[in-house]
């Protein structure tokens, strides 16, 4: 397969630098698209390719970007491209890598991206504690404004850019794009009602495109060899090759660039080496901690976005985390509720009260306290917090994904651990409530 | 410096030249003060370690916020730290990765080593231990960070290695 995302990244881990980069046809792309192509031009190519978003929700990057607006539709002053490096999905650990070891990859991505919607600034909102990521951007950024890929007239093309690094200060909820934007504005990160859409009033106010960074390291490749080129990458039915992560307790946890499409069985047992010795599969998320439970019956399924979400889960971030069968599933979903509990920017009730209910429920089930009306009062937790439109954002209903999925595939190990009073799984693993 | 420059407090604190002129930078490409508060906290806090009472109000103060309002903002996030706090912060992920390959043990080995738990300094100022959303290392788990340093694949080994002064003081470990 073609490496495309990954084609700087070796085995041996050496940060790419400016050098490097154009010594592999780096910023060829940018070069070809300024002298070129129209904005227009490269929006079509983008939508034609058929690039749905790397962050999580898949949505079709092309259409995010054609409700900007442009020329006279748009009232003078800034727009602006956000770059989500918020990675902090647990299980997700794809754009660290991606930022780490090719940096140039994503500003050229960006550039070509705020060409497109006609940003003339642009920021890379990166978690804080990201320090080696953050410092190689920050040089990758000195190395291009060096070379006039930055700043005014960008290769006598007459289009500007400035492009900013705000390390943020924390919190989860700041991966949402709407809080974000807050956070970029020095505000609390919770998130904003929509409409209006941050492609028409974003950041202060102005048409701002949020992408994540899997989506944007994508932008240049596409743009320079075309939409046709790009589907033809996938093995499935969505274009592309895709960052694809699997954690948990197998042989050889990892990240790899695989085509889109490509079965989980091969990334699991292939490419993650299958399960350490002594271990079974006992079940997984397919795309971080917000997605629901798949189990060994999904195995061959294709990780593309409609394939996974007809089989009730989400692709998500495309990092998978392993279950294994003698890890307790209770155990398993109060730490990621506990997480989304904890993560909660505390806006509206369902969320800031509803998830430590839940976490409360699910620790006294855990330590052996129990009842069998808990489950009842789960279930319910799951039918309200888990409906969209009853939460401000999709925090809790994205926390209450994993818990549905495990009530369903596992109830069998809440059951017991409700008869017996106690966790079957302390026996024999190391892992506390 | 510029005594002009002094942002002088009504409880005696002060900005210092350094803190200014890098809170101005930020000032630059945001179109109004307050816009600058996140990064002005972070400014602060890495000369100072930690926001103090004094510090919160010589930054609102500058940015033309209420200090109660800055106060909200710095107490959302998790990297802005309002007590003191050692001279390295071990940001020590316990999210699902982590917790699946075992971080519980490891958490209460560094407990025994340094005899802290979350939100607690070593008597001697040296570290402080919080937990942190997950790391984004999940293939490398367990993990944390020492500072600015990420340490992976975490053992008990490793955990005496890292600490190893302390690990004397120690009686004994999980």
């Amino acid at each position: 397969m073609e490496k495309v995302l990954t084609r700087n990244i070796g085995p041996d881990l050496q940060p790419t630098d400016l050098k490097a980069y154009e010594a592999n046809g780096g910023y060829q792309g940018l070069r070809k698209a300024l002298a070129e192509s129209s904005p227009k031009d490269c929006l079509d190519v983008i939508s034609a390719a058929n690039l749905r978003g790397r962050g999580g929700a898949g949505f079709p990057t092309g259409m995010k970007w054609s409700f900007v607006p442009m020329g006279d539709k748009c009232t003078p002053g800034h727009k602006y491209l956000v770059c989500n490096a918020d990675e902090m999905e647990p299980g997700a650990f794809k754009d660290r890598l991606l930022m780490e070891y090719d940096p140039h990859q994503l500003i050229e991505g960006m550039i070509l991206s705020a060409y497109t919607i006609g940003a003339d600034i642009s920021y890379i909102f990166i978690r804080g504690e990201y320090v080696v990521a953050i410092q190689r951007l920050r040089d990758a950024l000195t190395e291009c404004y060096a070379a006039g890929y930055l700043g005014d007239n960008i290769l006598g093309s007459g289009f500007s850019l400035n492009m900013y690094i705000h390390p943020s200060a924390g919190r989860y909820i700041c991966g949402e794009e709407t809080a974000l934007i807050n956070a970029l504005e020095g505000k609390r990160a919770n998130p904003r009602a929509k409409p209006p859409f941050p492609q028409v009033s974003g950041l202060w106010g102005r048409p701002t495109i949020v992408n994540n960074v899997e989506t944007l390291c994508n932008i240049s490749h596409i743009i320079d060899r075309g939409a046709d080129w790009f589907k033809t990458l996938g093995v499935g039915e969505d274009s592309g090759t895709k960052m694809f992560g699997v954690s948990g307790r197998v042989k050889n946890p990892g990240c790899w660039e695989l085509p889109m499409g490509t079965p989980i069985r091969h990334i699991l047992e292939d490419r993650a080496g299958g399960m350490q010795d002594g271990l079974q599969l006992k079940g997984f998320l397919p795309g971080g901690g917000s997605t629901d439970f798949l189990t060994p019956d999904h195995l061959d399924l294709a990780m593309d976005y409609n394939v996974i979400g007809k089989a009730g889960s989400r692709m998500g971030t495309g990092t998978m985390i392993i279950l294994d069968d003698q890890t307790c599933p209770v155990g398993m979903v109060l730490n990621l509720i506990r997480f989304f509990a904890h993560e909660s920017c505390g806006f509206c009730t369902p969320c800031r009260d509803g998830l430590p209910w839940t976490r409360q429920v699910l620790e006294d089930i855990e330590s052996g306290r129990g009842r069998a009306e808990d489950l009842d009062t789960l279930a319910y937790q799951v039918s309200y917090i888990g409906a969209m439109g009853n939460t401000h954002c999709a925090l809790a209903p994205g926390a209450m994904e994993p818990l549905q999925s495990a009530l369903k595939y596992f109830r069998d190990d809440f059951d017991r651990h409700i008869s017996g009073g106690s966790c079957p799984y302390h026996s024999h693993t190391r892992q506390g409530a | 410096m510029n005594d002009a420059q002094m942002i002088q407090t009504d409880v005696g604190s002060a900005l210092s030249p350094e803190e200014l002129s890098e809170i101005d930078a930020e000032l630059a490409h945001v179109p109004y003060k307050s816009g600058a508060a996140i990064d002005a906290l972070k400014i602060v806090q890495a000369k100072r370690g930690w926001i103090s009472d004094q510090s919160l109000q010589a930054i609102a103060k500058y940015l033309d916020m209420s200090a109660e309002e800055l106060e909200g903002i710095a107490t959302f996030y998790n990297l802005i730290y309002r007590r003191p706090v050692g001279k390295k912060v071990i940001l020590f992920c316990d999210s699902v990765s982590c917790w699946i390959c075992g971080c519980d043990g490891i958490k209460q080995k560094i407990t025994d080593v340094l005899g802290v738990d979350y939100g607690e300094t070593t008597e001697d100022d040296a570290y402080t231990l919080i937990p942190v959303p997950c790391l984004g290392a999940c293939d490398r788990a367990p993990v944390m960070m020492v500072g600015d340093d990420l340490h992976t694949h975490l053992d008990e080994a490793k955990i005496d290695a890292l600490f190893p002064d302390k690990n004397k003081k120690a009686g004994g470990s999980s």
